[in-house]
């Protein structure tokens, strides 16, 4: 029998809470160790299914079956392909650094905060794997609530509490109707087969037809929009990205946006695949419009912290556009571009945290001229920098790039306007930077910094192997998606034979 | 004239006769003995014990007993299950808060198993007297019940107006009944109401409607439903707070209990014109619930708004008219019990001397000073909420998958947005609790076996039946296999 390693990689940090309850809150470093230990052990336990995962097979592997409400056809149902591997290897990869980041900023409730961690972690894995509706449901919620409290508890004491209660209802709103849109499917392909079922798999094979996937879309849509977040649906994430604490921003950015995306790539798209190409104009102006306008604000924000969560609308965007041009490219470059953000803007939300630990103050303002008395923190700042706006030879830059290809390839004036992203890109960060870094140190408080200590020098490393591993041999991380994305860009083919028009919906509609 | 008694087997109402012997029992010995207090609520939890016992060597039986007045099936039991466990739990949280307001006697517990038999006999009547009957035992000792604490204005003000209002919409329910009885030829056994008022012609007269109507009342009143539902803030403020949890629990349960019996078995031909009636109140009760509880900042009287929003998504269940829906009834109303008793037990615990704790700003600091009671708190209101992996999630789960496969989409649409407002003041709790540091010192909370045992079993229970509900799924689904008159 095969080692049943999803199921471990989902429980194990939940199993691990328990000795948590019962170490000493007031040992500091044992209660972030024992965390440590145990996401270090969880990144080990992920890397077999990295190295045994078969490129060749588009399907789901490492499929792992129990009936849990059998009468319900509903099941325990877990597996990856080649989208959810790399995301789910985000996810084992960021969470020990995360936990060392919190090494010296998190003081208050430390047992509690790594609870909340080792509880988001069985949530994420969990969105990635789950392969029944139902269940992706329970783990969809189930990651809202450390996050919540993560953001309410050890957020900044100013408005932490509206920052958490906005994510938790604007994501709870989109989900909720997800849920009606999951039974209506559920029942649909029941009276349609005669099977009742919330696996995945068997509701893929569901010819729907179009006036209701129309409105499956726009349920399934919605939810996974505002987790994105797109606009106009994403005045949540400044607010959530400002408040968190430094943590909480890294896996908010680098995984909890992705579970928008992926949600897109997993649902929406193979689900109702009609309606995903009639909505191609909708979504990609969206998506352009969250480019060009989070660029835009991006450039005039005060706060590091909510330049950043802008640049992440407009990172998000990227993405968007890539996964609606149904290319291999496009889609390819999208799934790359998720990994990259999570990256470089996890890398750019630690930073940030560095510079907030030592000076308590996010704003731009109070700062100028850092890299005199920090060299070692400017080098990598100026790497993740570059990485987020896109330079040839980082990270960044495959993504965008293979975006802008694939988009190309299907609408020449989507690709144009989207490219203006990537100059806006590098206008803001890199006008940040100079205000941040460059020129004579204006505040005397801030003459006297200590620069990276070796455990901080530690975390960025390996964040910054990849930022250039990507950059320079992207095939590693393609080829693990190239198989299924291969057999996705097929099947949307094959869906877009049936021209859509709008007298098309209004014939459904009268039938 | 000869009068024959009628067969009939006393086992078949074992539960009723174990529950009214131990509460004459009890009063009996109340009056003989002193300082025998302690023992109360040893021997009604035994009582219960033993009724629970009883119930599960009745299951799995079907049929009816004492000439066609009592219902025996698993639909009954199940009901007799969630009454005894909330009857059971209730009397776990009361010694020591009773203890506090001197008013820990032996009447007490008596007229909580009066009670319950009462709700036992809602759960089983085959016969709208019957059905009658056992509202009315159920009502006065819950009145009396309310009305515990005589020297408190609030308790009194609860009592008072539970009575007049509780005996108004009793009279409602019994000239309903009265009007039923002539519309159908002199009868009121559910299954002959069925028979007689099956063609559509009897069922759109005049009388046969108006005597509806009227059932509507009543039951709207017991169940808490807008627009009958003006009574309920203030008598779960007023009431002692164990009473409200029993209240917000075993009377709801009960009344469900009959009003879906009512009109599975004796109008389902009448659901095709009914369920606007039943969807317009849902929505309503949904709605106005969960906006009012917004505004509250008394603990009680917040749950009080949100048992009116939960008695709103039950009748969402009872709009699809399913055996869906039947079978998400039982499972909301057995998870329902277990969350909601559980959240009054830690309202208990945080209330202390004498209740001066109600305000939700009081749980401030609760978080870390007492991490357990807090996290069960929290699981509480996310259960409550409707959160995953918890038993408030699978019951609204069922219940709008009932709505959905109904053809109810955008009944289940307004309920889920009915959720999302509910979240806003459930986490408000958990807000108050994790993320505002506590105003004064919150002083020592006196913790009792009782309490802890109600409060650590309903928060677990509360996860385990949410993470595991196949068990008491398919449980309900073989309770609901009775009901012909249900599809799906």
């Amino acid at each position: 029998m095969q080692l049943p390693i999803l199921s471990i990689l989902i429980f194990l940090p939940l199993l691990a809470c328990v000795p948590l309850l019962f170490l000493d809150q007031k040992q500091d470093k044992v209660l972030k160790g024992y965390t440590l230990v145990v996401s270090l052990a969880e990144f080990l336990l992920s890397l077999p299914l990295w190295f045994k995962f078969n490129e060749a097979n588009p399907g789901m592997q490492f499929v792992e079956r129990y009936d849990w409400l059998p009468t319900y056809g509903i099941s325990y149902f877990v597996g990856v392909d080649g989208f959810s591997l790399l995301l789910i290897m985000l996810t084992t990869f960021l969470t020990p650094i995360c936990v060392l980041a919190t090494w010296e900023d998190v003081k208050f409730r430390v047992k509690e905060f790594m609870i909340c961690l080792l509880f988001m972690m069985t949530g994420m894995i969990g969105v990635f794997a789950s392969l029944d509706l139902f269940l992706f449901y329970v783990f969809w919620e189930l990651q809202l609530i450390p996050m919540y409290l993560l953001i309410g508890v050890w957020g900044n004491p100013a408005r932490r509490v509206y920052a958490a209660i906005k994510f938790f209802l604007y994501t709870m709103f989109g989900s909720l109707l997800m849920l009606v849109a999951i039974l209506v499917l559920y029942f649909h392909h029941g009276q349609a087969t005669g099977t009742y079922t919330f696996d995945l798999l068997k509701l893929y094979g569901l010819k729907l037809p179009f006036q209701m996937q129309f409105w499956m879309f726009l349920a399934f849509g919605l939810a996974f929009a505002i987790k994105v977040p797109m606009f106009p649906f994403h005045t949540w994430l400044p607010d959530a990205h400002t408040e968190a604490p430094t943590v909480g921003s890294v896996i908010l950015a680098a995984v909890l946006l992705k579970m928008g995306t992926y949600g897109f790539l997993r649902f929406n798209m193979p689900l109702f695949p009609e309606a995903a190409h009639y909505f191609v104009p909708l979504f990609s102006v969206l998506a352009i419009i969250g480019i060009v306008y989070g660029a835009l604000v991006s450039m005039v924000q005060k706060d590091l912290k909510r330049l950043i969560a802008f640049s992440s609308v407009s990172h998000l965007g990227f993405v968007m556009l890539g996964l609606f041009s149904y290319t291999v490219q496009g889609i390819q470059g999208g799934i790359i571009q998720m990994i990259n953000h999570g990256l470089s803007t996890g890398a750019l939300f630690l930073i940030v945290g560095c510079i907030y630990e030592r000076r308590h103050t996010r704003m731009i303002a109070d700062f100028g001229g850092l890299s005199t008395p920090m060299p070692i923190y400017a080098t990598i700042f100026m790497i993740v920098t570059l990485s987020s706006i896109g330079l040839p030879g980082l990270n960044g830059f495959v993504g965008e790039f293979l975006i802008l290809l694939g988009t190309f390839q299907v609408n020449k004036l989507y690709a144009a306007i989207g490219a203006t992203g990537v100059i806006f890109a590098a206008c803001y960060m890199l006008w940040m930077f100079q205000r941040v870094m460059f020129g004579e140190v204006v505040h005397e408080e801030n003459r006297l910094l200590k620069d990276l200590s070796w455990r901080e020098i530690g975390y960025f490393i390996p964040l910054l192997l990849f930022i250039v591993w990507i950059g320079v041999y992207p095939s590693t991380f393609l080829n693990k998606t190239k198989a299924t994305t291969a057999q996705f860009v097929a099947m949307m083919e094959k869906a877009k034979g049936s021209q859509l028009t709008l007298s098309h919906f209004f014939k459904g509609e009268a039938r | 004239m000869t009068i024959t008694i009628p067969e009939f087997q006393l086992a078949s109402i074992g539960p009723w006769l174990t529950l009214t012997a131990a509460a004459i029992f009890i009063l009996l010995l109340d009056v003989f003995t002193k300082d025998r207090k302690g023992i109360y609520p040893v021997l009604t939890l035994l009582a219960l014990a033993v009724a629970a016992w009883q119930t599960y060597g009745l299951w799995g039986r079907v049929g009816t007993d004492f000439s066609r007045m009592v219902y025996l099936d698993n639909f009954a039991f199940f009901f007799y299950v969630i009454i005894i466990l909330g009857a059971a739990l209730t009397v776990l949280l009361s010694p020591r808060y009773l203890e506090e307001f001197g008013k820990n006697l032996g009447e007490y517990y008596s007229l909580v198993l009066f009670a319950a038999v009462g709700m036992l006999l809602m759960a089983a009547s085959a016969h709208l007297i019957m059905l009658f009957l056992g509202l009315e035992i159920m009502s006065i000792a819950v009145y009396v019940l309310a009305g515990l604490f005589r020297e408190d204005p609030r308790s009194n003000e609860a009592a008072l107006k539970y009575l007049v209002l509780g005996a108004f919409s009793s009279g409602f329910l019994l000239f309903g009944m009265a009007l039923l009885y002539g519309a159908a030829g002199g009868t009121l056994y559910l299954n002959e109401l069925a028979t007689k008022l099956s063609t559509f012609a009897a069922l759109t007269k005049p009388l046969t409607l108006l005597g509806l109507a009227l059932l509507l009342v009543g039951f709207g009143f017991k169940v808490a439903s807008v627009p009958f539902h003006m009574w309920t803030p203030d008598v779960y403020e007023g009431a002692p707070t164990n009473v409200t949890a029993f209240m917000a629990v075993g009377v709801k349960a009960a009344a469900f209990a009959a009003f879906a019996r009512v009109m599975f078995v004796a109008f389902p031909a009448f659901a095709a014109h009914w369920h606007m009636v039943v969807w317009v109140l849902a929505v309503a009760t949904m709605t106005l619930g969960n906006v009012v509880a917004i505004a509250q900042t008394n603990i009680k009287r917040m749950l009080a708004y949100s048992s009116i929003a939960h008695a709103g998504y039950l009748l969402v269940a009872l709009v699809a008219m399913n055996r869906l829906g039947a079978v998400s009834l039982l499972y909301y109303l057995l998870a329902y019990t277990l969350m909601n008793i559980g959240a009054f037990g830690v309202v208990i615990l945080v209330g202390r001397k004498k209740d001066s704790y109600l305000n939700i700003y009081d749980y401030a600091g609760l978080g870390f000073q007492y991490p357990g009671l807090a996290a069960a708190m929290a699981i509480f209101m996310f259960a409550l909420a409707g959160v995953p992996p918890t038993a408030g999630f699978v019951g609204k789960f069922y219940i709008f998958s009932a709505a959905v496969q109904a053809g109810y989409i955008w009944l289940a649409i307004i309920g889920v947005l009915n959720s999302l407002v509910s979240v806003f003041y459930y986490l408000r709790i958990t807000v108050i609790m994790y993320m505002r540091p506590a105003e004064a010192e919150l002083g020592p909370i006196p913790f009792t076996y009782g309490l802890t045992t109600a409060v650590a079993l309903t928060a677990v229970a509360t996860l385990a039946i949410g993470i595991f509900p196949g068990f008491f799924y398919d449980l309900a689904v073989t309770s609901v296999k009775i009901f012909p008159g249900l599809t799906g």
